[in-house]
């Protein structure tokens, strides 16, 4: 009786990470991701609500696009989160987790708030803008800039830091809300300057968000060269790749995480001025609305290439707008949104493995 | 007196949501995923907890409280290790970012907790609020006899079952994670998944299994809320920020949950201190309502200040383990 000789043990699945993937393939793969999402999203749709799903992607169209008022609403709120994109992506570069974006965008809207309030008729406004941007990206920047001073001198955990100087600023706005509640006992604001309307962002030719548009597409023009042809930018991302790599070649790692912070969070604190100033004219708690966290993923998943971040913060905020509008035509509740917006996620994040990496079966060899 | 009593009651009411939250997290991290999807997975929890309830009493005529905990229970365990399935089907096996995932799975969990909380009973063709109180009932029953016992009574046997449930599992946590030899491996996946798997451990079972049943917990946080201490009804965003809370709570108790007991404590005191500080104005309150977020980055940043060696998050937490890339 001859044994049959046998290796080792051979796994049934095998992953090798993929050399070089084509953009086709990549795309192909991203695109085969969303309609999965989408087919899944549908089925769950009929599960629960016993409605078409083609009827209810229909109905977010509409709701995103179907008018021009609507088309600039999801623009204008495209724009904003792009913004926060644009400001969070120097970050992650470095290896930075600012989860904080929602605090530095809060206090950013409080202190043009605070602007407009105290100084909206006092001075022109070719004064007051300016004073508006300055106060909100500075304190962006104070709200960035301490955990990455921490994070610098003590390594303490970035993530955890800044996602609790989210609620630090959250209950710092409620506190302001009753501090400036108008009128008395509404525990709101109301419009700021309703009456003379100073400092909000005026009209840019015919397009009511001109300015918007201009201010996002700039900066993010703006932080696209500094990231890609800067020597700073250059700096951030050899740190990403290795800190003490950057250490050996004499860059200060501290100087770089405080300075990129400081511009993140400066970003962040223009993205709470935009919502105060050129979308809302008001302050809430819930005025960003999760922005900062969005943006994250709208960061992550684009792999901060700025013009990819403008296709995946339009398309989340398409989604959005889009649940609002099937939310009043079904009489369901608007946070379906949230569930299609996981789902896709869910998609779009796993859907990158088939990319990077290549899965092969352990092929079955007839062993005569 | 009585007010301090109450002040006590209110704390630990507070304090156990963001215990079970605390207690999942703990025994996620320990397995080096960093998973923010917690207030996701117990909005998962609670909201199917609170849908088992109410489609039980629904379709029976005369509810028995004791089913309707049964279900409702099984179903937010379930829901909430649904949740950490998902974070770990993409974290651990198809490698997808952590940070990222977590907050997906946030995104996910919120929609479907509110989408259902508002819109259950119109969709089942009812209308108004959900409630379902025989079941929240079981819930809310106090331990008979000793909750008379005059003061320790009303301070330490005034709870619904959760409670208890919420601190034992606690005590077990504790005693798994540092007397068995599961809680070993366990930890050695956390702190170093290479040397886990050289050791040979499975390191994706580990991972795999501490996130589901950590979402799990995760989910009972939810129906603790829903339950006992929202008694049977949903309110949209009811929850608030407790789950990141939890998060904070995991640092503050630097991954030990018998810290993470009596830190619930300290955070749901902290949490309703401003109701019971004389003189406070509407707009002062807020400022006290930031105490727990200020508490923990104070000890964030102690923590790392200290350096101590034992009080420092798993070596590799956030990080991926693939064998094929070391």
């Amino acid at each position: 009786m001859a044994r049959t000789k046998r290796g080792p043990h051979e796994p049934l699945i095998h992953i090798s990470r993929r050399a070089d993937c084509s953009l086709l393939r990549a795309m192909l793969v991203r695109l085969a991701a969303i309609v999965l999402a989408l087919v899944v999203c549908g089925v769950v749709i009929v599960a629960l609500t016993g409605l078409n799903p083609l009827e209810v992607y229909a109905g977010i169209i509409d709701g995103a696009v179907g008018s021009s008022r609507r088309l600039w609403v999801t623009i204008r709120d495209a724009l904003a989160l792009l913004l926060v994109g644009v400001a969070v992506a120097p970050a992650f570069k470095m290896r930075f987790w600012n989860v904080g974006g929602e605090g530095q965008i809060l206090v950013g809207a409080s202190a043009t708030a605070a602007v407009m309030i105290y100084m909206g008729d006092k001075v022109p406004a070719g004064v007051l803008f300016p004073c508006m941007i300055l106060a909100s990206m500075l304190a962006g920047l104070v709200w960035g800039a301490i955990p990455a001073l921490f994070k610098a001198g003590w390594n303490t955990n970035e993530t955890l830091f800044t996602l609790m100087m989210n609620y630090v600023a959250t209950q710092l706005v409620s506190f302001l809300i009753v501090f400036w509640e108008n009128p008395p006992g509404s525990n709101s604001v109301g419009l700021i300057n309703a009456s003379t309307n100073a400092g909000w962002l005026p009209k840019l030719g015919g397009w009511t968000y001109g300015w918007n548009l201009v201010i996002v597409v700039a900066l993010a023009a703006f932080m696209y060269v500094y990231m890609r042809y800067s020597k700073q930018g250059y700096e951030i991302a050899y740190v990403g790749q290795s800190v003490n790599t950057a250490r050996y070649a004499g860059i200060s790692v501290k100087k770089v995480i405080v300075r990129t912070m400081c511009i993140s969070g400066a970003l962040c604190g223009l993205a709470g001025f935009l919502l105060v100033s050129g979308a809302g004219h008001t302050i809430s708690t819930s005025l960003s609305g999760g922005r900062g966290f969005t943006a994250i993923v709208v960061a992550w998943l684009s792999k901060l290439n700025t013009f990819t971040m403008m296709v995946v913060s339009f398309l989340l905020t398409f989604m959005a707008k889009g649940a609002i509008q099937i939310a009043s035509q079904f009489n369901l509740n608007e946070n379906a949104s949230e569930i299609i917006t996981g789902i896709i996620l869910f998609f779009v994040l796993g859907c990158e493995f088939f990319i990077n990496y290549k899965v092969e079966f352990r092929r079955h060899r007839r062993e005569g | 007196m009585g007010t301090i009593v109450i002040f006590i009651q209110k704390a630990i009411g507070q304090g156990m949501c963001i215990l079970f939250g605390a207690d999942g997290e703990i025994l996620t991290e320990k397995s080096g995923n960093l998973n923010l999807g917690v207030p996701g997975m117990m909005y998962m929890g609670g909201i199917a907890g609170l849908a088992a309830a109410f489609l039980y009493e629904r379709a029976v005529g005369a509810p028995s409280a004791f089913v309707g905990f049964l279900l409702s229970f099984l179903a937010a365990v379930l829901a909430g290790a649904l949740g950490g399935l998902i974070y770990s089907v993409l974290t651990t096996s198809l490698r997808a970012n952590q940070n990222v995932s977590g907050l997906a799975l946030t995104t996910f969990g919120v929609g479907l907790g509110n989408f259902f909380g508002g819109s259950l009973s119109s969709l089942s063709g009812g209308v108004g609020q959900i409630s379902v109180a025989t079941t929240a009932s079981a819930y809310r029953t106090k331990l008979p006899l000793l909750s008379d016992v005059p003061l320790l009574g009303p301070i330490l046997f005034n709870y619904g079952i959760l409670t208890y449930f919420a601190i034992a599992l606690s005590i077990v946590m504790a005693w798994y994670l540092n007397r068995t030899r599961q809680g070993l491996c366990l930890r050695a996946v956390g702190e170093s998944p290479a040397t886990a798997d050289a050791a040979g451990i499975n390191v994706s079972l580990y991972k795999y299994l501490a996130t589901c049943i950590g979402g799990a917990i995760a989910g009972l946080g939810g129906l603790y809320f829903v339950m006992e201490y929202s008694g049977g009804t949903w309110t949209n965003n009811g929850f608030g920020d407790r789950g990141w809370l939890a998060i904070a709570l995991v640092i503050f108790a630097r991954w030990r949950p018998m810290n993470a007991v009596w830190g619930s404590i300290l955070f749901g005191a902290l949490y309703i201190l401003y109701l019971y500080i004389p003189g406070l104005g509407r707009s002062s309150q807020e400022i006290f309502k930031m105490l727990p977020y200020i508490v923990t980055i104070v000890v964030l940043i102690l923590t790392s200040l200290r350096r101590k060696k034992e009080d420092q998050p798993p070596e590799s937490l956030g990080l991926h383990y693939f064998r094929e890339e070391r």
